[in-house]
């Protein structure tokens, strides 16, 4: 019942977007066709913008963790968290929610394969993934398209709200599916 | 703090990787993830063209607007330093509403145009303003109702009840988002004190 409500939602929410704005648009008597490329304009140099702040901070990422060293943190935490009922499997993906998206769901993937969805790990992970953005992906990209490069202390804030999501998604699985 | 993330990032990887005799890795990742970031940068160009778009019809009809002015009582307190009927707040809206029914492709390109908007307020720095932090802090740590992608992993892995995670989902979000937010006014009126001093 839930899944076919959401699913309905998730599946007409772009088409209706797309039809229900143009259409709104046009019974106020506006161009639409020409407001919309002038608005679509802007999409190029705004995407090519974020480029050199999108580069640094993917080649840092991913050079942290080809080499390992996230492995090592992630050993190293492992004693922590293992007291507050994460499962050692899961680590990695807590490591990695806030530095990658593509990651965090790769990493989720592969841990429903082995585990099954409906495993308390399956779960953990899927409420994991649906829980905070991805930190770094976000401050890059929307600080770059404007030429932020002092974050202040918006990092911080970012940062706490991945360790509080991760803290708060294992303390509900523990609560539901344990 | 961030060029001390950034170096630790990176020095740590190439140290390890030194220990561990694989440094060849360390060239492999950074000049993939190089091009790596290119390419997102580029599938990113359409659909921000076609959500921008979309968004200046629905600016021009009023419909932005209309929607900043029903949210106004609740964004003027969050964004204090922002006048109300900036055309930020109504960027900052639609960006939350999409991050919210999970349209991850659509919330970028009206973050960024939210951004841009409070980058016109903030006198050309290049340091982020406090409603920049803001915004970010509720961006970041925002609610997801319809976690769409990891429903369909669930639902290809056969779960019996692939929708049961959706609730603990959104109570986790929540928790992180009040954090955030709580963390963001605290920072933020600990600065006003010190900018006044």
């Amino acid at each position: 019942m839930l899944f076919n409500i959401l699913n309905v939602i998730s599946t007409w929410a772009i088409p209706f977007l797309l039809l229900a704005v143009p259409l709104y648009g046009f019974i106020k008597k506006i161009p639409v066709y020409e407001t919309f490329v002038e608005g679509a304009a802007e999409g190029f140099s705004t995407a090519v913008k974020i480029i050199p702040f999108l580069v640094g901070m993917m080649v840092a990422i991913s050079v942290f963790r080809a080499s390992g060293a996230m492995d090592y943190l992630t050993t190293a935490l492992n004693p922590l968290t293992a007291k507050i009922g994460a499962p050692a499997e899961i680590l990695p993906l807590a490591m990695m929610r806030p530095l990658s998206g593509s990651g965090v769901l790769g990493l989720a993937t592969e841990l429903m394969r082995i585990y099954g969805p409906d495993s308390f790990i399956g779960r953990l992970a899927s409420v994991m993934q649906g829980t905070t953005d991805t930190t770094f992906f976000v401050l890059t990209v929307y600080f770059g398209a404007v030429g932020i490069k002092k974050y202040k202390y918006s990092l911080a804030t970012g940062l706490t709200a991945d360790i509080t999501g991760f803290l708060a998604a294992v303390y509900i699985c523990n609560v539901l599916f344990r | 703090m961030l060029n001390v993330v950034w170096l630790i990032l990176l020095a740590s990887g190439i140290i390890v990787a030194a220990i561990n005799g694989n440094i060849d890795l360390v060239t492999e990742a950074a000049l993939g993830a190089a091009k790596g970031a290119v390419e997102v940068c580029f599938d990113l160009v359409g659909i921000m063209a076609l959500w921008l778009g979309i968004m200046k019809i629905a600016e021009q009809g009023g419909l932005v607007q209309g929607l900043a002015r029903l949210m106004k009582p609740l964004m003027v307190r969050l964004f204090p330093d922002v006048p109300s009927e900036h055309p930020a707040m109504g960027a900052i809206i639609l960006n939350l509403s999409a991050n919210m029914l999970g349209l991850g492709n659509a919330a970028t390109p009206f973050g960024m145009k939210a951004m841009q908007e409070l980058q016109k307020l903030n006198n050309g720095s290049d340091e982020a303003s406090a409603a920049m932090c803001t915004f970010l802090a509720l961006n970041t740590s925002c609610i997801t109702l319809i976690p769409a992608t990891i429903i369909g992993v669930r639902v290809s892995f056969a779960s019996a009840n692939p929708t049961e995670i959706v609730g603990a989902c959104i109570f986790a979000t929540a928790i992180a988002m009040t954090i955030a937010v709580s963390l963001d006014y605290w920072f933020r009126t600990r600065s006003r004190f010190k900018g006044t001093r």
